[in-house]
């Protein structure tokens, strides 16, 4: 996903003079290396020090140009999280903060660097908007939206490297603030946002031999949330799963919970989401997920039961 | 870019200033009577400094409306005497001053974005360094030649986001960016010379980072024009600034309540009769 962020990035920033990369000592792979040598004032790193990260920014922003703060998540929100919120949210400048291994992707490197609770942060501050694609062609049309908007910040989650293109069957584009469906289905509705989709599809293709058919969408906006689309799901299916790769409160579960009360929906809802604790797990990202009590089986598991 | 000595004016008439700040310190007595807090001793203590970056050292833009330059006050809670000098150069309107901090006015106790000749919203502290940084790149990027301004209080600092600006602007060169620090000494709290000894020597502290400083009487208005105009460029431009917090009024000078409360009416009837032109 960074490396397709990076592309997309890279390609605007040819016929867009005013887009900036301003990075926190991240190693600038792919393609914004290649920004960085070709332009290379529009590039800055900060160092370890990501307040100024977002000041920077802010200023730039004031000035006329389009910049882009990029770290591992936890540093682009937590750590400066008072300078996004009054620098950039409280003054509505059209800055993305790019957020690297959303959830607990960094699995071998303990929870100083996972962001779990990102996607409830970010949305409570006003102003913002907040953006998670499920895999790099999201990825993709989503950096394209934010090169190109001037309204006001953005929260951008991403996934590491290496994730797969689930969203192929998708039959609608990607839109800001619209749901999409990646696959039909009639009996089960599973919604979701980032990487852990991947996990809903392939519950959706497993559960299909035994004759559950279930549709899955990529609920890439977070914030403004395409409440119109979350209800009518709600309206059309029985059962609804929510799997997100956050702390189980001030996300999408949550968020689904309230609309089908508004709504007087009567179907069943199962939320899955990380454990509102630290686990002490290091390994892979599925199984530190795994720990957290997020895999494949579980999720077949709760459709089924 | 052209030697920022070139840009700036050698004359600057003091008596003047010294009327202008008179009466902007009498303005700010006369609107602290409708409300009951607005920083009026963090606000005194840059007087001088404001009043010279506006009359003596931004220049005006290219259609004669507002500056080419950019000003930003970024120990918020001093931005009464802002108000004051915008009104005086007529961006602010005088009706507007006088609803400050009500709900049918615009104007609050800290500078928001968007309101005439206010570039950014600061009142946290620790914001404006990296905020000018972010600005005086940008503009290096644009090739403008536009220079950045800004006033920070000696209390933020101790925020090292402060630092963090400081040394991404010398890393960056910005000799664009200058930067006028209100040393009056006193937090919200105390005397930080006293309380926080190894908070000092600041200019070293700039010096180290790769700053051009020179350090002042900050309410000597000729003193603060003359450093800046001999300055050298190259490198972001440091002015420590020594103020008196509350100075013009004699009995809020260092007495720490003044950071916050205003006057009422026998005190403000004392500071309107106490009040004479500040020399330095």
């Amino acid at each position: 996903m960074r490396n397709t962020f990076a592309k997309s990035f890279y390609e605007a920033a040819q016929s867009d003079p005013r887009l900036c990369m301003i990075v926190a000592d991240i190693s600038p792979a792919g393609s914004m290396e290649a920004f960085r040598k070709q332009f290379p004032e529009r590039f800055v790193n900060t160092g370890v020090a990501e307040q100024i990260m977002i000041g920077m920014c802010a200023g730039m922003s004031m000035r006329g140009l389009k910049p882009f703060a990029y770290t591992i998540a936890t540093f682009a929100l937590f750590r400066p999280f008072e300078f996004v919120r009054d620098d950039l949210c409280y003054q509505k400048l059209p800055v993305t903060v790019v957020g690297v291994g959303g959830g607990v992707n960094y699995s071998t490197l303990g929870g100083t660097h996972h962001a779990m609770e990102d996607v409830a942060i970010a949305s409570a501050i006003p102003n913002m908007r907040v953006l998670a694609p499920c895999d790099p062609e999201e990825t993709r049309a989503a950096t394209q939206w934010c090169v190109a908007q001037e309204e006001g910040p953005v929260y951008l989650r991403l996934g590491k490297a290496g994730e797969p293109v689930i969203s192929t069957g998708a039959t609608e584009p990607f839109v800001f603030g619209k749901l999409r469906l990646l696959r039909e289905g009639s009996d089960v509705c599973i919604l979701g946002y980032g990487p852990i989709l991947k996990l809903g599809m392939d519950a959706a293709a497993a559960l299909e031999q035994r004759r559950i058919s279930v549709a899955v969408a990529s609920v890439h906006t977070l914030k403004p949330l395409d409440r119109a689309g979350i209800v009518s799901l709600l309206g059309r299916f029985p059962r609804i799963v929510v799997i997100e790769e956050m702390v189980p409160h001030g996300g999408l579960g949550d968020a689904v919970r309230v609309l089908a009360w508004e709504s007087g929906a009567r179907c069943r809802i199962d939320c899955l989401a990380l454990r509102d604790e630290f686990i002490h797990v290091y390994g892979k990202h599925e199984e530190v997920l795994q720990a957290h009590g997020l895999s494949l089986d579980r999720v077949i598991q709760r459709i089924t039961a | 870019m052209r030697s920022v000595k070139a840009e700036v004016s050698t004359e600057f008439d003091v008596a003047a200033a010294r009327r202008r700040c008179m009466k902007y310190r009498r303005r700010i007595l006369d609107i602290s009577q409708k409300v009951s807090a607005l920083h009026a001793a963090p606000a005194f203590s840059c007087v001088e400094m404001t009043d010279v970056i506006y009359r003596g050292l931004m220049r005006p833009a290219a259609d004669g409306r507002g500056f080419r330059d950019v000003f930003l006050m970024s120990k918020g809670h001093g931005c009464m005497t802002q108000y004051a000098i915008l009104e005086d150069l007529g961006i602010l309107s005088s009706e507007e001053l006088d609803r400050y901090c009500t709900p049918h006015g615009i104007l609050g106790a800290h500078p928001d974005r968007g309101n005439p000749g206010i570039e950014a919203s600061t009142g946290s502290l620790g914001h404006g360094m990296g905020i000018a940084t972010g600005m005086a790149h940008a503009e290096k990027i644009l090739r403008s030649g536009t220079r950045i301004f800004a006033v920070l209080s000696d209390g933020e600092l101790q925020e090292g986001s402060s630092w963090e600006g400081a040394m991404m602007a010398a890393n960056l060169r910005l000799d664009n960016l200058l930067v006028f620090v209100d040393l009056n000494d006193f937090g919200g709290l105390e005397r930080m010379s006293e309380s926080h000894t190894a908070f000092y020597p600041i200019r070293e502290k700039f010096e180290s980072f790769g700053w051009e400083s020179a350090e002042v009487n900050g309410h000597d208005c000729v003193a603060i024009h003359q450093a800046v105009s001999a300055r050298r460029s190259g490198r972001p431009y440091v002015l420590l600034c020594k103020t008196v917090k509350g100075r013009g009024v004699a009995f809020m000078e260092h007495v720490p309540i003044w950071h916050y409360r205003s006057p009422n009416k026998e005190e403000y009837a004392t500071a309107i009769r106490d009040l004479v032109e500040v020399r330095s």
